[in-house]
């Protein structure tokens, strides 16, 4: 057993890591589904979506080939509606609250429809908004993910001029470092990023991180407002004897260098343990199977019925020949010299239902231990909390507290995506920008 | 099983469904094809002096994703030489003596021509005679076509100058391109036609390509109004087939109907309006011949649950079932009522109702899901929900009859009741 790149050959890997859910292929292919559309009223799908897209009238507007209008209808309520349309888990947002569900028919694929008209605007550069005369009104953002660039787009929009401070040398957030390769490209989220600010009046700066290059403080005194959006940090520590084993790897930081080295760069165990069972923990695991894995193992402390991920999630884990293993809690990593060998695991039951609603699992003494030589940590993500309290921020467990969705304790500061929330999705935390560029235009015109 | 033969004067099929005179019955080789796939006849595409066509030729209008809905032509009767057709409609009789062959005609305007080119087709073996009195384009500006058709005078003397010389059943086609079509029926009836076939194509532009500005179909720049046909006219074939099934002098002669029909169910309309047998022409062109085999057994079918054990016992049911708005039952009323196992949500219903009708819908917001319900008092039974609405049978509507006896507008007035309850 051993930790080993180079797997596979450069057409593997481009197998492997190819687009999970392809395009259409003709403008009649998105016709077909377009025209299935029924146009619902006071649609179920533009509810189920964090940005409220109004899906039925983009639909509307791909069959009338209103194309610059549908890629308009779609940007306008969420300026990453391209990326979106590649990562969001619609099954649980527009398409799972689609009318057809009740019909026992297939939903429409609204994701695969506002990728056609996304891509068909992003690939003619289509500049579908005017920025307003700069008002001279300047305000920071800290983080370029998706809620800095939302609000960024929104604020730029009414002619005030934005400054990103960024501590990566790409925008995109975890859009660019995070999720998983067969969804958005490296190409794809650069496009994206360059797409949205081309707007005008948002200056990016890279490699500048709140607490290193650059103080909060000095933000508030240069800028009208401030908006922190950096989201949330490593996956969680197991806290277990043998985490400092070689071969123990934080899934974001593994996925980190999957989303920036060449996929033959990294470097894989034969036999993974990823443990923890969030969109994170998927993606770890799928994508340790795709880099050529023999064999790969989610470990979760509790069943399928608790679970965090969608089903559809599980589902392409379960296609890519990953194994699972319900009511296991990591207990112990054994090595030999220094490197992991084996994971040893308490097996749990479920015991009373939890302050989260959820039933917790408690262990039945008994154990069993897996023969491994990799073990990635994806059991949720921890937030800067020591950034935060430098800061002064009010925060839980470093999760900035907000008030009105968006306002922090300090004047003039506003927070909003992943670092607020804990870590949702893309969607969630364009939303999150949008609402922290309406409080912020509240508060500047004060 | 039903028996789905006809007997149009005397002119045999084995169930009625003819090809209507157009591309589809223009050669031999067209209308062997369609015979081997079973259809009961065929008018032979209009035969008479040498035309030439132009290119392109056909546009259509689609429809939320749908091709074909309505189609037009701006081509002319029959391009090839008559010696030809003639010789190739006395094949087809010999091979398939138990089809219909009806020929369509359209001679110059004059007795000679018109009984010079019976007396061919006669001998040539055609069973019965359609006389295209229709054709909206290209043919008119001569003098035929819709130019006769459109004058109920004109239309007369060309019938009695047939009537004189034909020794087979004269069917006279019937224009759509009028503001009625009973007073040229009536003419040609008069005048001793035998039989009536209505609609022929409906004069249209389809579309403008919004690049050249240049409206459908394409000409070297330039366009004219096309005949139109296919099933978007099926409502407006169905009503002009009422008032000639209507009328007490059109009425006593046998009718072919014709116009959009592309299904048995089509069909079957058009025979409980009056019609014994039915012409196809654009259902054909979009899909080939083998529609004939559904179209027959699902009359059959129909006819087999129904009852009915020949065409004659529906003919014409429908006919008297269309009446004068001021004989309609004022009391009677019905209501929307919606199903909510079979509701999905959509909210069709409610921003039809909403904006357009009687604000009789009731939206109680849900998370997705939003609840619709009728507001009964509110409804004045217009079905426009229950047509909007996407699931079959989720809106019906329930009888809620205001008063048990029949009551219509005149009486209404008469005895002075009251107006505008809604
Ligand atoms: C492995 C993984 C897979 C995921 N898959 C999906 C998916 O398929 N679909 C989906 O919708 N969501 C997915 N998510 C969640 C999604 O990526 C996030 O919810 C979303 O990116 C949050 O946006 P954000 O702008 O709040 O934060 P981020 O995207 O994290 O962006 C924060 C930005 O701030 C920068 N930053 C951080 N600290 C500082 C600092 N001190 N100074 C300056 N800049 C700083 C970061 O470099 C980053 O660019 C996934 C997340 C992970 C971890
Ligand atoms: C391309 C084309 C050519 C036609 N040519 C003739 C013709 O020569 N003579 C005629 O009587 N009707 C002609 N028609 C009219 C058809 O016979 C028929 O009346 C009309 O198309 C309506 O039927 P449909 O809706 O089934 O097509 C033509 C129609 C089309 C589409
Ligand atoms: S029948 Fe007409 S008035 Fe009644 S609820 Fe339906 S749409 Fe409204
Ligand atoms: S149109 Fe039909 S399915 Fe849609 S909300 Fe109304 S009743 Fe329900």
């Amino acid at each position: 057993m051993a930790i080993l790149n180079n797997r596979l050959s450069a057409e593997q890997y481009k197998e492997h890591f190819s687009d999970i859910h392809p395009p259409f292929e003709t403008k009649e292919a998105a016709m077909v589904e377009a025209n299935r559309c029924l146009f619902c009223y006071d649609a179920p799908c533009m509810k189920s979506c964090p940005t409220s897209i109004d899906v039925p009238k983009f639909i509307k507007q791909i069959t009338t080939e209103n194309i610059k209008g549908s890629a308009r209808t779609i940007f306008s309520s969420n300026i990453m509606g391209a990326g979106c349309s590649k990562v969001c888990p619609v099954e649980k947002l527009c398409e799972g609250a689609c009318v057809y569900n009740f019909m026992d028919e297939a939903p429409i694929p609204i994701a695969k429809l506002q990728r056609y008209s996304t891509e068909t605007a992003m690939k003619n550069n289509w500049h579908l908004f005017e920025r307003k005369k700069s008002t001279g009104k300047k305000v920071a953002i800290v983080g370029a993910g998706p809620a800095g660039l939302s609000c960024a787009h929104v604020l730029s929009r009414e002619g005030i001029d934005v400054t990103i401070y960024e501590k990566e040398s790409k925008g995109g957030g975890l859009m660019t470092y995070g999720i998983a390769a067969y969804k958005v490209t490296p190409e794809f989220c650069e496009d994206e990023v360059n797409y949205i600010t081309a707007i005008g009046g948002i200056d990016i700066k890279y490699n500048h991180a709140l607490g290193k290059e650059v103080t909060l403080e000095q933000l508030q005194q240069s800028y009208d407002a401030v908006y922190l959006a950096f989201g949330v940090g490593l996956a969680r520590q197991l806290d277990i004897p043998g985490e400092q084993l070689e071969g123990v790897v934080d899934a974001i930081r593994f996925i980190y260098h999957l989303r920036t080295q060449g996929y033959s760069a990294i470097s894989v165990g034969d036999s993974v343990a990823v443990i923890g069972m969030g969109m994170t923990a998927i993606d770890a695991a799928t994508q340790a199977k795709r880099l050529g894995a023999k064999h790969v193992t989610l470990i979760y402390r509790r069943t399928e019925a608790e679970m965090p991920c969608t089903q559809h999630e599980l589902d392409i884990a379960k296609l890519d020949g990953c194994e699972i293993i319900w009511l296991a809690a990591p207990k112990e990593i054994i090595g030999q010299n220094g490197k992991v060998t084996q994971l040893i695991c308490d097996v749990m039951k479920l015991g009373e239902v939890d302050s989260g609603g959820r039933r917790s699992p408690i262990p039945t003494g008994e154990t069993f231990s897996l023969n491994v030589d990799m073990v990635i940590k994806a059991a949720g993500q921890i937030p800067f909390e020591s950034l935060v309290s430098q800061e002064q921020i009010e925060h839980k467990q470093g999760k900035i507290t907000v008030k009105e969705k968006t306002a922090t304790n300090l004047k003039g500061v506003f927070a909003g995506g992943d670092c607020v929330n804990g870590g949702k999705e893309v969607v969630d935390a364009v939303q999150a920008g949008k609402d922290g560029a309406a409080a912020i235009m509240r508060y500047i015109t004060l | 099983m039903a028996d789905i033969s006809v007997n149009f004067l005397g002119i045999k099929s084995p169930n009625p469904f003819w090809l209507a005179s157009a591309p589809p019955t223009d050669k031999k080789i067209n209308v062997v094809r369609a015979f081997e796939a079973g259809w009961g006849g065929v008018v032979w595409k209009t035969l008479g002096s040498q035309v030439k066509n132009v290119s392109s030729r056909y546009s259509s209008v689609d429809f939320g994703g749908h091709r074909v809905m309505g189609f037009n032509n701006i081509e002319l009767i029959s391009d090839r030489p008559l010696d030809i057709n003639l010789k190739e409609i006395t094949e087809v009789v010999k091979m398939y003596p138990d089809r219909a062959m009806i020929v369509s005609l359209m001679a110059d305007n004059n007795r000679a021509s018109w009984h010079e080119l019976i007396k061919k087709c006669e001998d040539a073996g055609a069973m019965g005679f359609e006389l295209n009195f229709g054709c909206p384009h290209g043919m008119t500006e001569r003098g035929m076509g819709a130019a006769v058709g459109q004058d109920p005078e004109i239309a007369k003397m060309v019938v009695e100058w047939v009537m004189e010389k034909a020794t087979i059943p004269v069917i006279t086609k019937l224009t759509p391109n009028v503001h009625s079509v009973v007073p040229t029926g009536k003419a040609c009836v008069e005048a001793g036609t035998n039989a009536l076939s209505l609609i022929n194509t409906i004069q249209s532009v389809t579309g403008i390509d919004l690049d050249t500005l240049v409206p459908n179909p394409y000409v070297a720049g330039k366009s004219v109004f096309g005949g139109y046909c296919g099933p978007a006219v099926k409502p407006i074939a169905l009503k002009m087939l009422t008032t000639i099934s209507q009328n007490e002098i059109t009425k006593k002669v046998p009718i072919s109907g014709i116009g959009g029909i592309s299904t048995w169910k089509d069909a079957v309309e058009f025979m409980l309006l009056g019609a014994t047998t039915v012409q196809v022409c654009t259902a054909a062109m979009k899909h080939g011949f083998r529609i004939v085999e559904d179209m027959c057994e699902g009359l059959s079918n129909w006819m087999d649950e129904k009852g009915y054990k020949t065409v004659k016992d529906f003919v014409g049911k429908s006919v008297e079932k269309i009446t004068h708005w001021e004989d309609l039952d004022i009391n009677y009323h019905h209501v929307a009522s919606i199903n909510q196992d079979k509701c999905i949500h959509c909210g069709l219903c409610y921003i039809a109702c909403e904006d357009t009708s009687h604000q009789s819908i009731n939206l109680t917001k849900g998370q997705p899901y939003n609840t619709y319900t009728i507001k009964e008092e509110e409804c004045v039974g217009c079905n426009l929900c229950k047509l909007v609405c996407p699931v079959d049978n989720c809106i019906t509507m329930v009888e809620k009859r205001v008063a048990p006896e029949y009551i219509n507008w005149k009486d209404w007035q008469r005895m002075g009741l009251p107006l505008n309850d809604h």
